[in-house]
């Protein structure tokens, strides 16, 4: 098995997703922005950072790469792909996915430990959940805030195409054992809490937050992430 | 190949540039040394190596590497002392020390690290923002100068008061810089301090570190030899930002009105960096850089006449070639420019084309501008004109050295005098239980978490331990897991009160962060912030505080690599406490088997490791309680600390500690109230024993900041042969309580109860209060 990790000028967890591939079981395939073929992988992995330095817009940019121009059409014919953060915002710049990131509703850049409940377990790359899980992985970025017009929200849910919402403790929860600046609202703005979303297909699934960090005892919040990457090799066996 | 450049002669044709031979046939012209930051008999001795005056070029290069910042000129006789007080043991697992861009220690399985800690105070002062990501950046390139992977950055920030307006302009932008830039550069910030104290109201300190890692046959030296070797500068072009930045920024007291300078500071690019990064690793990768320095203060003018000054040879470079942003700079600005995200290496002929083609590949510019020749001299043209003719040393090794005067100040007797032992303490159990909340909310002691989560701690999946634990752990060898420690330290109230023990305790307390996670240290870098070196108290404060780090690192047996001195942090005739901030690196075997801070285990018994005698000059509860500074520091005590390191090292290692953390500001008191709070476990607290064993009070034994202490959780099947430990090497312990978690509440049994709920809600409202509503 496969997994290719695109590299552009700017990514900053390449490396971390090809590390998550390998404990995996899956084999990481370096592919770099500026080549036009995919390697024959068998999925692809865009992943997190600050890709041409976010500049212009967040993905903007890259979504006009070379690579980008043999990824968009295999994604339209059912390749896997999983969006990472800045990932997450290249689909959607690339239109692979709907809506938008806009800068957080605080301005300022976070870095935390997060927990999100998974919406649709039944995509290439949540298969391994349960609906409704609840799972804490890293969750860092500036512009992380989704948003979409009302109409594309409600076709979401419809559609049960969200695929991972920021939970978020009601006034009645109790107060966490460890301090929460964000316990009782979403860390960043996002409409209708949504942290990740899938095409209609459920082979393209983009996400804020970070699988990749929490693949290994002792270097994150916990092993949730693994299950993203187990949950492609088997759709792709199944394929 | 050879890269024929660009050259920028048709913009500056239009003005003249004043030549070598120009200045050997007008003498008598008046040149602007005063305003470059030159002093009188500076400017003489520059016409005396010369032998005639220097032309504008090599004046801009002569002020700016002569500057305080680059040349060491006050501190350099003081600094001596680290090379003086290292003895052959302590330099076994040293690979590069102090003179390089950064030290380099070896950590064993053929890894090597190198570290360093650097200032950028007064730009950040100046323009926050930029200011303190520049920092960042420069300190990054540092380490990748030395042919390393940069793993991690720290950053110790020091402000004015908490609640004063101008802190209110500062701090959110020196936050946003140091997470703009290090978060988009993808390197983790695993910890640092954040301070606030009014000394630093006009005169912030932002001091950063880097760490970074590469085989042992992979170290690179700034220097340039091979006579022929092309010289590639890469990276951003030059621009008009940041001129003269070290001269006139770093090495001159701010006036009362503030300061005028304000182009002076360099505006950074974290994406430029990044991929610089990258570009410079399959660089070396490649093998095809002989040579190699980062741009940073002093610009080309301190990265050429390094390498040529490091090197058996001269160099020959052609100004002209520069890729500008501003093709109107001057040739002095060129020079002067700081604009940052900029490397210089020197390369062989035969492999510039290997070189190119890699920059080709990370869409970064490079361009042959220089050579290394068989003279001794550096040589810059300006097309066919020669406006640079200096012997490199002069430039950059052989600098003015001032042995400044020095007076023991004359208010240090009445400081000192005016002891805390006269103020009101708590007289009961609410009494101090006030005093624990009032301390945990204080600006130095509350959470800092709406400043560090602003920072990236886990890009590159190497983190094991980051703030708010006592020291940042990274792995470096992902296959065994060897990896690092490090923790930067530094409270200037002591030093205030005693240079020499203060920062004799900003060593011990680092030194004591980096056992407490189970590493054994091995190296030291520090970053000497101070006042004027023309003010002889200022420089008595500094004479006694580099004394008192040398010593240290002798007696504990771990050498200084490197570090940076930062003077003139002061506004008008009033300085900064002194702030000789020491960053302590330690290595482990395997980082997955550090010690947190935390409690997590009901049922692990709680241990008070050293003795506690009353010792409350310079300490948290007297600044938050009277506002107080007075006194003496408390007694610094190394080979305590050594014993206490072997002792956390050795338990960490044979897996009998649940957790760790050590004792500073604020006392045992404030530790207990931080190792409830990081993973959310009570406990139940008994005083009696210790304070019966040390002869103190309750209030004492809590808020006391005696040096050579740490508490630790210890499971309860694991009790005898931690204490067997601590016995055998007859070093203090007292059981003081266990971990409980049905209360949700720390229990100091017989004074007070507070509930955790409490004790968060007083620890994390402070920041948010002053900096969220924004």
């Amino acid at each position: 098995m496969r997994i290719g990790v695109v590299t552009f000028p700017g990514s900053l967890d390449d490396h971390d997703a090809c590390r998550a591939v390998r404990a995996a079981g899956a084999a990481p395939v370096r592919l770099w922005h500026g080549d036009d073929s995919l390697s024959d992988v068998d999925a692809v992995v865009l992943p997190g950072g600050f890709s041409y330095g976010d500049y212009l817009r967040a993905g903007a940019i890259a979504r006009f790469a070379p690579v980008m121009s043999a990824l968009i059409p295999a994604a339209r014919g059912g390749l896997p792909v999983l969006g990472i953060c800045n990932g997450f915002q290249i689909l959607c710049e690339s239109h692979l996915l709907p809506g938008a990131m806009i800068q957080n509703d605080h301005r300022t850049f976070i870095c935390r430990d997060q927990r999100l409940r998974v919406e649709n377990a039944a995509t290439a790359w949540t298969s391994d959940f349960e609906q409704d899980d609840q799972i804490t992985i890293v969750l860092k970025n500036q512009d992380g805030q989704y948003v979409a017009d009302k109409r594309t929200l409600d076709e979401l849910e419809a559609q049960g195409r969200v695929a991972f919402r920021y939970v978020v403790d009601g006034p009645a929860a109790p107060a966490p054992r460890r301090y929460d600046r964000f316990a009782s609202r979403n860390p960043n703005g996002s409409y209708r809490d949504i942290a990740g979303v899938t095409n209609a297909r459920g082979n393209v699934v983009g996400l804020m937050p970070h699988p990749e960090h929490a693949v290994e005892q002792g270097y994150g919040p916990s092993l949730d992430g693994l299950k993203f990457f187990t949950s492609v090799l088997k759709s792709v066996v199944n394929a | 190949m050879t890269s024929v450049a660009r050259t920028n002669i048709d913009a500056a044709s239009r003005t003249t540039v004043d030549t070598v031979e120009d200045a050997a046939t007008t003498p008598e012209t008046q040149q602007p040394w005063a305003e470059l930051g030159l002093k009188a008999e500076e400017y003489q001795r520059i016409r005396q190596i010369l032998g005639r005056r220097p032309t504008i070029a090599e004046l801009a290069m002569y002020s700016v590497m002569w500057s305080e910042h680059c040349s060491y000129k006050s501190s350099k006789v003081h600094l001596a002392q680290f090379s003086e007080n290292t003895t052959e043991q302590m330099n076994e697992k040293l690979l590069v020390g102090i003179g390089e861009n950064a030290g380099v220690v070896d950590i064993g399985d053929g890894w090597a690290v190198t570290f360093k800690v650097e200032s950028h105070n007064h730009p950040s002062y100046v323009e926050p923002y930029q200011g303190a990501a520049t920092g960042v950046g420069g300190i990054v390139r540092d380490i990748m100068s030395m042919g390393a992977r940069p793993i991690a950055v720290m950053d110790s920030l020091r402000f004015g008061a908490v609640d004063h307006p101008d802190t209110l302009r500062v701090l959110p932008g020196i936050v946003a810089g140091v997470g703009g830039y290090g978060n988009c550069l993808g390197l983790p910030n695993i910890g640092g301090e954040v301070v606030f104290d009014s000394c630093y109201q006009g005169n912030p300190l932002v001091n950063a570190l880097s760490v970074g890692k590469m085989r042992i046959q992979d170290i690179h030296l700034a220097k340039a030899s091979g006579v022929g070797n092309q010289v590639v500068l890469f990276g951003a072009k030059t621009g008009g930002d940041g001129i003269g930045g070290v001269s006139v920024l770093a090495s001159e007291t701010f006036d009362a009105d503030g300061p005028a300078k304000r182009p002076a500071v360099q505006v950074g690019d974290p994406f430029a960096e990044k991929v610089l990064i990258e570009c410079c690793l399959d660089l070396y990768a490649a093998h095809v850089v002989d040579g190699i320095q980062d741009l940073g203060g002093a610009g080309l003018s301190c990265a050429t006449s390094e390498l040529a000054s490091n090197g058996d040879g001269g160099m020959r470079v052609w100004l002209d070639r520069v890729p500008l942003r501003d093709a109107s700079l001057r040739v002095e600005e060129i020079l002067m420019s700081e604009s940052q995200e900029r490397m210089m290496a020197v390369v062989e002929p035969a492999q510039l084309e290997e070189f190119m083609a890699i920059t080709r590949r990370w869409d970064v510019e490079a361009t042959v501008v220089g050579e290394v020749t068989d003279g001794k001299k550096l040589e810059v043209f300006w097309g066919d004109q020669l406006i640079i003719d200096v012997p490199p040393r002069s430039v950059a090794h052989d600098g003015p050295i001032y042995d400044r005067p020095m007076q023991r100040p004359a208010y240090l007797d009445a400081l000192q005098a005016s002891v805390p032992d006269h103020l009101a303490r708590p007289g009961d159990g609410e009494g101090l239980r006030a005093a624990l909340l009032a301390l945990v909310a204080s600006p130095n002691l509350c959470d800092k978490s709406w400043i560090t989560g602003q920072y990236d701690r886990y890009v590159m999946g190497n983190t094991a331990l980051a703030m708010p634990d006592d020291s940042g752990v990274v792995r470096v060898d992902e296959q065994t897991g060897r990896g690092v420690a490090i923790s930067t330290d530094c409270n200037s109230r002591y030093a205030k009160l005693d240079p020499f023990a203060g920062a004799q305790l900003a060593l011990a307390e680092a030194y004591r962060n980096v056992v407490t996670a189970g590493a054994v240290p091995l190296a030291v870098s520090d970053c000497l912030n101070f006042g004027s070196p023309e003010d002889p108290g200022v420089m008595w404060q500094f004479a006694e505080a580099t004394r008192g780090i040398s010593q240290g690192c002798k007696a504990l047996g771990i050498p200084v690599t490197g570090g940076n001195v930062s003077l003139y942090n002061q506004t008008a005739d009033v300085a900064i406490h002194p702030t000789p901030l020491v960053a302590v690196l330690g290595v482990m075997d395997d980082v997955a088997r550090r010690t947190s801070s935390g409690w997590r285990t009901p049922g692990d018994v709680i241990y008070l490791l050293g003795t506690t005698a009353e010792e409350f000059g310079g300490s948290a509860w007297t600044q938050v309680a009277h506002d107080h500074l007075g006194g003496l520091p408390p007694r610094v005590d190394l080979d305590c600390e050594r014993r206490l390191g072997e002792i956390l090292v050795d338990a960490s290692r044979q897996g009998l500690l649940a957790a760790a953390h050590d004792l500073s500001e604020g006392g045992l008191a404030v530790a207990l109230a931080e190792a409830c709070l990081r993973d959310g476990a009570g406990a139940r607290i008994w005083l009696d024993e210790v304070c019966g064993r040390d002869g103190v009070d309750a209030f004492t034994v809590l808020f006391s900041e005696s040096a050579g202490r740490a508490v630790v959780a210890v499971p309860g099947s694991d009790q005898l042969r931690f204490t067997d430990l601590c016995t055998s090497r007859g070093f203090a312990h007292v059981c003081i309580g266990v971990v409980e978690d049905e209360a949700g509440a720390l229990d100091v049994e017989g004074q007070f109860t507070v509930p955790l709920d409490e004790l968060r809600a007083a620890h994390t409202a402070t920041l948010p209060a002053i900096f969220a509503a924004q």
